[in-house]
């Protein structure tokens, strides 16, 4: 069973604060949904392996040459803030 | 259709018939778009129509409007995903499709409405607000794709580019009665659609006509090295082969029976017999793992979006609001305020999912079962060349009906789930009416037999009335 402080717990392990209001709903809901994914503990899959990717996928490599990228000044274009040519951020420490 | 009026432009007027259209949505009720790119969209009409000299306006697609879903990067115009944590992003760069179109001559009129972040099968959870269905204003059109399958069903647009990631091209194809593809998986390149489950997504034509599907699928399927998934190769779709004299179609005894609306049941099994009719034979064959596969795609789906979803955090591109305080209290406001529930449902129990502890029981028992799952598309197709069902269960519900309960809106993409987790294509096709709301046959192929899929989809539409069908309240 999900609890009120394991979503609170998720919430932070996400980066995205839970409101106190919503806290209820997804409780609820959570324990919903993932009481229908527990049928998938009826599937026999002793010995099957996972499948991450449907195409068959090897390694791409390509020659390393330089080839043009987005400019400084349109990869900035969309930050909410900047600072001398770079992406403002929070204060980490 | 759209070979016709391209025809039409070139002896007509593409910017006449742009603003026609734009009139036309300036008049609408569906709010399929969410942006319109009127002024560079009518220069480049104007530009088309000035042009008249050999060897301009050749391209496949040369000034035909085509509308884009809001996840699909166009240049210069907002790309938000319908989510308020984006809006204002401006791509400084094309999709690779987008790419592909332009070069082709096609004429990017706007963007279209979408469930935010692709999650979901209503369109109801778009910042923009919900998307209505033109054959009937109270009830969705379907989704994640519902905009941009509005929009075509509407008149709005005449054909238009969305996204499927467990239906979300065959949903709103199958709602608003118009033909929507999901190509096999690596088709179609996916540099520059926004991530939500990068493992399951394609990008896919909605059009009036199969014809059309694999006009765009001409333009648009291809090798491109900027997606390391893409697939090697290029395929003609173009024309597509005529009849089904011969074709072995299975029916999967798990996509009818309990759970599925009579008049879907009625009006897949009539098309049935259409195809069996113009000389194509069906047997039944099972889908065993069915049941299953909304439980694995959903654990996948959630878990790989709570990864994609991580890059949201107001410090590259959009919402970022007061004071910055430390790192992780800033981002995790951002995240809190820019994303909504659903959105947050699917980050939240995908970071459950993959979380220490519950690693193996849920997200790598899910790929195993996607195994079996695709395993037994493999052997349906050792009998047969195609596989044929609903593409919903249901018509389109009520605008309302099931936001609150997540799990039920879930529950509806029982059939269109299966096909991303096997990477096969499908797609969907007007087959009928319950009530008055259309219903979609849909018809699954082998990978990379999208040719096949077309031959039967426009056979059947040859036979049949359903796609000449237009919505009354437009």
């Amino acid at each position: 069973m999900i609890t009120r402080d394991d979503v609170e717990h998720i919430g932070w392990l996400a980066s995205i604060k839970v409101e106190d209001t919503e806290k209820d709903d997804f409780v609820k809901q959570f324990n919903s949904i993932l009481d229908y994914f527990h049928q998938l503990d009826e599937v026999d899959t002793e010995g099957v392996e996972p499948t991450y990717r449907v195409v068959d996928l090897a390694n791409i490599f390509r020659e390393d040459v330089a080839r043009p990228s987005l400019s400084q000044e349109d990869a900035l274009k969309n930050a909410p803030r900047s600072l001398d040519g770079y992406f403002k951020s929070p204060r980490i420490v | 259709m759209l070979g016709e009026l391209r025809e039409q432009l070139r002896s007509g007027s593409a910017e006449d018939y742009l603003c026609k259209l734009f009139e036309k949505i300036e008049r609408s009720k569906l709010n399929g778009f969410t942006t319109l790119a009127k002024e560079s969209a009518l220069q480049q009409a104007r530009d088309f129509d000035r042009d008249r000299s050999p060897g301009q306006g050749q391209g496949l697609l040369a000034g035909v409007p085509i509308a884009i879903k809001e996840c699909i990067s166009t240049r210069g115009i907002q790309t938000c995903c319908s989510s308020r944590i984006l809006q204002g992003y401006i791509p400084p760069y094309d999709a690779h499709v987008i790419e592909r179109l332009k070069a082709e001559g096609a004429i990017i009129m706007g963007k279209t409405n979408m469930d935010e972040f692709a999650m979901g099968s209503s369109t109801e959870t778009s910042c923009f607000g919900p998307t209505k269905n033109p054959w009937d204003l109270n009830t969705v059109p379907g989704g994640s794709s519902g905009g941009s399958a509005a929009v075509v069903a509407g008149g709005e647009a005449p054909c238009a580019l969305g996204s499927d990631t467990g239906g979300s091209v065959r949903c709103p194809a199958s709602f608003c009665g118009i033909v929507g593809l999901k190509p096999t998986y690596g088709l179609v390149s996916r540099y520059g659609l926004v991530a939500y489950a990068n493992s399951l997504e394609q990008i896919g034509p909605l059009t009036h006509t199969v014809e059309d599907t694999a006009l765009l699928m001409q333009i648009i399927a291809g090798h491109d090295g900027r997606d390391t998934t893409s697939a090697e190769g290029k395929s003609d779709y173009l024309p597509v082969k005529e009849g089904v004299k011969g074709l072995k179609i299975g029916i999967p005894k798990e996509y009818f029976g309990e759970g599925v609306n009579k008049d879907v049941e009625k009006a897949v099994w009539d098309a049935i017999h259409t195809l069996e009719g113009l000389g194509a034979t069906w047997q039944e064959v099972s889908l065993p793992h069915t049941k299953h596969a909304l439980a694995a795609y959903y654990v996948i789906a959630m878990s790989e979006a709570s990864s994609n979803l991580a890059r949201f955090d107001g410090l590259r591109y959009g919402l970022r609001e007061g004071e910055d305080k430390d790192w992780h209290t800033t981002f995790s406001d951002i995240r809190s305020k820019g994303f909504g529930p659903e959105v947050k449902r699917r980050i939240l129990l995908g970071t459950y999912a993959l979380s220490a502890g519950y690693y193996g029981r849920y997200y790598l028992k899910a790929l195993k079962v996607r195994t079996l799952i695709k395993n037994d598309f493999l052997k349906a197709f050792k009998d047969v060349d195609l596989v044929a069902g609903p593409t919903m269960p249901i018509p389109a519900f009520r605008i309302g009906e099931r936001i609150n309960d997540p799990l039920s809106l879930y529950l509806a993409d029982v059939f269109t789930v299966p096909i991303n987790l096997a990477g096969v294509p499908a797609i969907s096709v007007p087959c009928g009416f319950a009530g008055h709301l259309p219903v979609g046959l849909q018809l699954i192929g082998k990978h990379f037999d999208e040719a096949t899929v077309l031959q039967a989809a426009q056979a059947f539409e040859a036979a049949t009335p359903f796609h000449e069908k237009k919505p009354e309240v437009v």
